[in-house]
């Protein structure tokens, strides 16, 4: 636990971008409650562009701070630039993470590209 | 800021009687309890006078007991050096699926060295019945190993009956003891066990020492070989201030056991109480009717397990988790998953264990700081918010 950056307890402790958008635009879910860590973002678009997104999870610090940490990285941008945060960018914006939690832990990214995805699918665009 | 500390199934705080009587032997009585001279004989008789009040409060005879690092050493010496009491081959093994690690993970370990295994199960409530240890024993069971109390949930196992239908079929009997000893009245010859494991750490004692309680007329196999120590059961010089630290300690536990486990009690019931009346969606799990007064383990519904503990850390709580995410191993809990209580259960469970220094007050900090923590985490989770939302 005294692994954690203190990014990574601020992002814990204080959240950003929780909640469900309703109605929203895109979502994605990722994890399931046998491993321990489920995670879903829901974001609104507008012009390809993420004008709000949001995020529920259940999981350890790392995953909700890298939850928190994703959404804020993405919110305003374009769907492509949302498309090359990548967990290791995440953990490296939180100044690292524990080894062990590099993986089963950091699921946002990828919570985000599933949503990024099936939207852009549904609208016809090519990623 | 002041720490509550509700880990003490982990480790407890030396006492300081405990220090008092190992501060001497630092500095002044440094001599080699193996050596002939004053220096040696001065450490000797205190290493001697210890091991009789410990054998005493055990409920053996000070020559039964041998000296070990941990309970660890114990627990390893029992498993791999059972088999020389028989002259077949008795290759077989039995411990339940809540043992600690030392001895489920030597037991797994042994299946890789011509060793066979079987896994006693537990139900919902993490109890062992007898007669499942008796179905799993075969004409090779050389050795049943159950727990007496159980770390994570506390439970008390009913040894004596484990071990009287073992004997019935030529079977040893090992307990690892720790979370008992210094806590509820431990007696050796009335479990009627063979072999039985003790770690000074758990009840206010150095870390670093254990014990290790062998049956007259049993042997095992030296784990440590070398010198002469401890009648050639167990070679390397001995941990003069831990072997002190140990039987101060519980000498002390002794005279307490009675009055602290009813106040402690009291105060884990309570702790129960407030956290089911106050908080929505907890369970508490174990078997309440057999079980340490200090401990207890409650799982939070919807909410992983490291967050809440990471919250109650920073709040100035110090408690564990069966959760993956803390233990470094991404497993849940072994106890908690063989509980089958459900599939994330394990994630969300929060232990509990009081110690001599926990007081009322303690309790309602920890309850307020709980529901905080409960709501917050629960404000973003998404199995909460299915839950209440009855989503799909």
């Amino acid at each position: 636990m005294q692994d954690y950056t203190d990014k990574v307890m601020e992002h814990f402790m204080n959240p950003r971008n929780v909640g469900r958008i309703e109605n929203p635009d895109a979502f994605g879910e990722v994890g399931n409650a046998s491993c321990g860590d489920i995670i879903q973002v829901s974001l609104k678009i507008n012009d390809g562009i993420i004008e709000d997104i949001k995020f529920q999870t259940f999981g350890c610090g790392a995953a909700i701070a890298t939850s928190s940490v994703t959404t804020e990285m993405v919110k305003g941008k374009t769907l492509e630039e949302a498309l090359k945060v990548t967990r290791d960018l995440v953990a490296e914006e939180l100044g690292g993470l524990p080894p062990e939690k590099l993986h089963c832990s950091n699921l946002a990214a990828d919570a985000l590209h599933k949503a990024i995805k099936e939207y852009m699918e549904k609208n016809g665009q090519n990623s | 800021m002041k720490r509550i500390y509700l880990d003490n199934n982990a480790t407890t705080p030396v006492r300081e009687e405990v220090k008092n009587a190992v501060l001497p032997f630092l500095m002044e009585n440094y001599g080699n309890a193996s050596s002939r001279y004053k220096e040696g004989r001065i450490v000797k008789n205190a290493v001697e006078s210890s091991r009789e009040v410990i054998a005493k409060a055990i409920g053996t005879e000070a020559k039964n007991l041998v000296f070990t690092s941990c309970a660890t050493e114990g627990n390893n010496t029992v498993l791999r050096g059972y088999g020389v009491n028989f002259k077949e081959n008795k290759n077989h093994i039995i411990v339940s699926a809540v043992e600690h690690p030392a001895v489920l993970e030597t037991a797994k370990y042994l299946t890789k060295h011509g060793y066979e295994v079987s896994i006693v199960p537990v139900d919902q409530k993490g109890r062992i019945n007898p007669a499942d240890v008796e179905a799993l024993i075969k004409e090779n069971t050389g050795l049943v190993s159950i727990m007496l109390a159980n770390n994570e949930i506390g439970n008390i196992y009913p040894v004596k009956e484990i071990a009287e239908i073992a004997h019935k079929h030529n079977v040893l009997v090992h307990t690892d003891a720790v979370q008992a000893v210094g806590k509820i009245p431990v007696d050796f010859n009335d479990l009627g066990v063979d072999f039985m494991t003790i770690s000074g750490h758990k009840f206010y004692a150095l870390k670093g020492i254990g014990a290790l309680v062998i049956r007259k007329g049993k042997r095992l196999t030296p784990y440590l070989t070398g010198g002469h120590q401890e009648k050639n059961r167990r070679a390397g010089t001995e941990n003069v201030i831990g072997i002190i630290s140990m039987g101060a300690a519980l000498e002390l536990a002794l005279k307490e056991m009675d009055s602290e486990a009813k106040r402690v009690s009291v105060i884990r019931d309570y702790l129960e109480e407030k956290v089911v009346a106050e908080i929505p969606y907890v369970k508490v799990l174990g078997d309440k009717e057999h079980r340490l007064p200090t401990t207890t383990n409650i799982s939070f519904e919807f909410v992983e397990g490291e967050g809440i503990q990471l919250k109650l850390d920073y709040a100035g709580i110090a408690v564990s988790t069966g959760s993956a995410c803390s233990s470094g191993t991404l497993d849940p809990s072994h106890v908690i998953t063989a509980m089958h209580v459900g599939e994330d259960e394990a994630h969300s469970t929060i232990r509990f264990s009081l110690g001599r220094e926990t007081v009322k007050e303690d309790i309602d900090y920890t309850v307020e700081e709980l529901k905080k923590t409960i709501v917050t985490l629960r404000s973003f989770s998404p199995l909460y918010d299915r839950f209440i939302n009855n989503i799909k």
